[in-house]
C-alpha cells in the first residue's frame, strides 16, 4: 500500500544555514508518528515542509502518493502554482503551537470557513459538519464564542476541529500543547489521543515524552537536521542506540 | 446686517450653489471611492508584495503623502496636458485627489494589516485558501475594523482638499462661493453658508462611516 506520507532525501536551507540535511521517512495509513529532538533540530521545519508552508530545496515529499510543491519541467525543478499548492495543502491538516484561530470569527465559523470557501460545501452542510467536529472535540456548547472568549485549551481544540473537518489524509501537530497552561494540557492531549485511536494518521512534534511513548506507532528522533534514530517507541525509549538519543532522553522529563 | 438681501442673493444664486455643492460632492466621492480601491491595492503590495511590488508601492506612498495637495493638483493639471492627456479641470482634479487619497488609504491599510499576526495567514494557507481568499475572509475584515476611524478621517480630508481644485478653475463650492461674493460682497454670509455645507457633507460621511462600523461590530456569522 502507498504510504500516506513519504519523505525522500529532503533538504532545506534558510539562506546559508542548512536545517534539514537529508530526511527520509514514511507514515503509513492510520499510523501515529512522533517527532522528538532538541530545540533547533529541525522538527518544526520538517512539519512545515510537509504542508508546503516552507519551501525545500532538494528531495521529495509525497502525500498519498502525490509529489507536492514542485514539478520537473524540461529538467528544471520548479515550484507549482498557487492554486495547485493550495489544493495540496488541504490534503494535510495543521495544528499550530499558537492555535492561530481567526479572531474575528466564532468557533463554528473558524471550522466552516475552509469547508465553504475551499471545499465549496453549501453553508448548511458545512454547519452540520462543523457542529459534528466541534462536538467531537467537546466544544459544541461554545460554537458561537470568539477565540478571545475561550481558554487556550479550548482554542486549540477548535483549531483541531478546524483542521480535521477538512478531511485531511494526515494531521500534523506542532507542539500543540506547548503554549498551554499546565492544567489545560491534558484536555488537548486527550483529544489527540482519541483521534489517534480512531485511526487518524498523524505526525506529532512534541516535547511530551510520555504521550509520545503512549500514542505513537513510531518515533523519529531528530538531531541537527537529520534523523538520528527511528523505530517503535518501546525500542527508542527503552533501548536507545545512539548516544545522542540516550543523552536527550536523560534531559527530558516524562 | 441685511438678512433679507442675503436670502435674496441665496435664492438668486441657488443654481450655482447647488451646482458647486454637487461638484464638490462628486469630486470627493470619486476621489474617496477610486482612491480607496487603488489604496487597497497599494496597501496589499506594500505589506505582502515581493520586492518589485513593495518598493514602488512604498515610494508611491511616501512621495504622494509628502507632497502638498495643492502641488499635486497643479502638477496633475499641467503635467497631464503637457503629455497630451486632454483632461478637463474636473478630471485632472479628481485624478489628483484620487492619487492623494490612495496614498493615505495605502498607508492606513498597511498599518492595520501589520497589526495582524502572521499565524493567521499560515492557518489560512493550511486549510487550503489562496492568498486572495485569506485576504478577503481573514485579513480584510479585521483590517477594516481597525482602519475604519482613520479612513473616515481621510475621507473628510478629501472633501477639505477638494477646495484646492478652485485654483485650476473647477467650479466647486468654494470657487462658486467666491464668484458669488465678487458680485454681492456678502463675504461673511456666503463663506458661512459654504462652511455649513462643507460641515454637512463631512457629517454625512461620518454617519456613513459609523453605519459601516456598526455593521462590522455585529457577529460575523452572517457576514462570511
Ligand atoms: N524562518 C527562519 N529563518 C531562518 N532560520 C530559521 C527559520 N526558522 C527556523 N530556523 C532555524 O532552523 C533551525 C531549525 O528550527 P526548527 O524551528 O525547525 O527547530 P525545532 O526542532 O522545531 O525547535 P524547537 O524544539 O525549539 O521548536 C534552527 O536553527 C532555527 O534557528
Ligand atoms: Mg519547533
Amino acid at each position: 500500500m502507498t504510504p500516506i506520507v513519504e519523505v525522500r532525501a529532503l533538504h532545506k536551507r534558510f539562506g546559508e544555514l542548512e536545517v534539514l540535511k537529508g530526511i527520509d521517512f514514511t507514515v503509513a495509513e492510520g499510523e501515529v508518528v512522533s517527532v522528538i529532538g532538541a530545540s533547533g533540530s529541525g522538527k518544526t521545519t520538517l512539519l512545515r515542509c510537509l504542508n508546503l508552508l516552507e519551501e525545500f530545496h532538494q528531495g521529495e515529499v509525497l502525500i498519498g502518493g502525490e509529489a507536492i510543491g514542485y514539478h520537473t519541467r524540461r529538467g528544471q525543478r520548479a515550484r507549482m502554482g498557487e492554486q495547485e499548492i493550495a489544493r495540496q495543502r488541504a490534503m494535510t491538516g495543521m495544528v499550530f503551537q499558537s492555535f492561530n484561530l481567526f479572531p474575528h470569527m466564532s468557533a463554528l465559523d473558524n471550522v466552516t470557513l475552509g469547508l465553504t470557501k475551499v471545499r465549496g460545501m453549501p453553508r448548511n452542510q458545512a454547519i452540520e459538519l462543523g457542529d459534528h467536529w466541534l462536538e467531537r472535540v467537546g466544544m459544541l456548547e461554545r460554537r458561537d464564542y470568539r477565540p478571545s472568549q475561550l481558554s487556550g485549551g479550548q482554542q486549540q481544540r477548535v483549531a483541531i476541529a478546524r483542521a480535521i473537518a477538512m478531511n485531511p489524509k494526515v494531521m500534523l501537530f506542532d507542539e500543540a500543547t506547548s503554549a498551554l497552561d499546565p492544567e489545560r494540557v491534558g484536555e488537548v492531549l486527550e483529544t489527540i489521543r482519541s483521534l489517534a485511536q480512531e485511526g487518524m494518521t498523524m505526525v506529532l512534534v512534541t516535547h511530551e515524552m510520555r504521550f509520545a511513548r503512549d500514542v505513537s506507532d513510531k518515533v523519529v528522533f531528530m538531531e541537527d537536521g537529520r534523523i538520528a534514530e527511528q523505530g517503535p517507541p518501546e525500542r527508542l525509549f527503552m533501548h536507545p542506540e545512539s548516544p545522542r538519543l540516550q543523552a536527550f532522553l536523560k534531559t527530558s522529563s516524562f | 446686517m441685511d438678512w433679507s438681501y442675503f436670502f435674496n442673493e441665496v435664492m438668486n444664486n441657488r443654481d450655482a450653489l447647488l451646482h458647486g455643492t454637487a461638484i464638490t460632492f462628486a469630486v470627493s466621492l470619486i476621489a474617496i471611492l477610486a482612491g480607496t480601491v487603488l489604496g487597497i491595492v497599494i496597501g496589499i503590495a506594500v505589506t505582502y508584495g515581493n520586492k518589485p511590488l513593495r518598493w514602488p508601492a512604498r515610494l508611491y506612498i511616501d512621495i504622494i503623502r509628502g507632497t502638498p495637495v495643492l502641488v499635486l493638483v497643479l502638477a496633475t493639471f499641467y503635467v497631464s496636458s503637457a503629455v497630451g492627456l486632454n483632461l478637463t479641470a474636473f478630471q485632472a482634479g479628481a485624478l489628483a485627489l484620487t492619487l492623494f487619497c490612495a496614498s493615505h488609504v495605502g498607508e492606513i491599510l498597511r498599518g492595520a494589516l501589520q497589526s495582524l499576526s502572521r499565524g493567521q495567514i499560515e492557518a489560512g494557507r493550511a486549510i487550503g485558501l489562496t492568498f486572495g481568499g485569506i485576504f478577503r475572509y481573514i485579513l480584510f475584515p479585521q483590517a477594516l475594523r481597525f482602519a475604519l476611524p482613520t479612513w473616515i478621517t481621510a475621507a473628510v480630508e478629501m472633501v477639505k482638499a477638494s477646495t484646492l481644485l478652485s485654483v485650476i478653475g473647477v467650479a466647486e463650492l468654494l470657487l462658486t462661493t467666491q464668484q458669488i461674493i465678487s458680485n454681492n460682497f456678502l463675504n461673511m454670509q456666503f463663506y458661512l453658508l459654504a462652511g455649513v455645507i462643507y460641515f454637512l457633507i463631512d457629517f454625512a460621511i461620518e454617519q456613513v462611516g459609523r453605519f459601516i462600523g456598526r455593521r462590522l461590530e455585529q457577529p460575523t456569522r452572517r457576514m462570511v
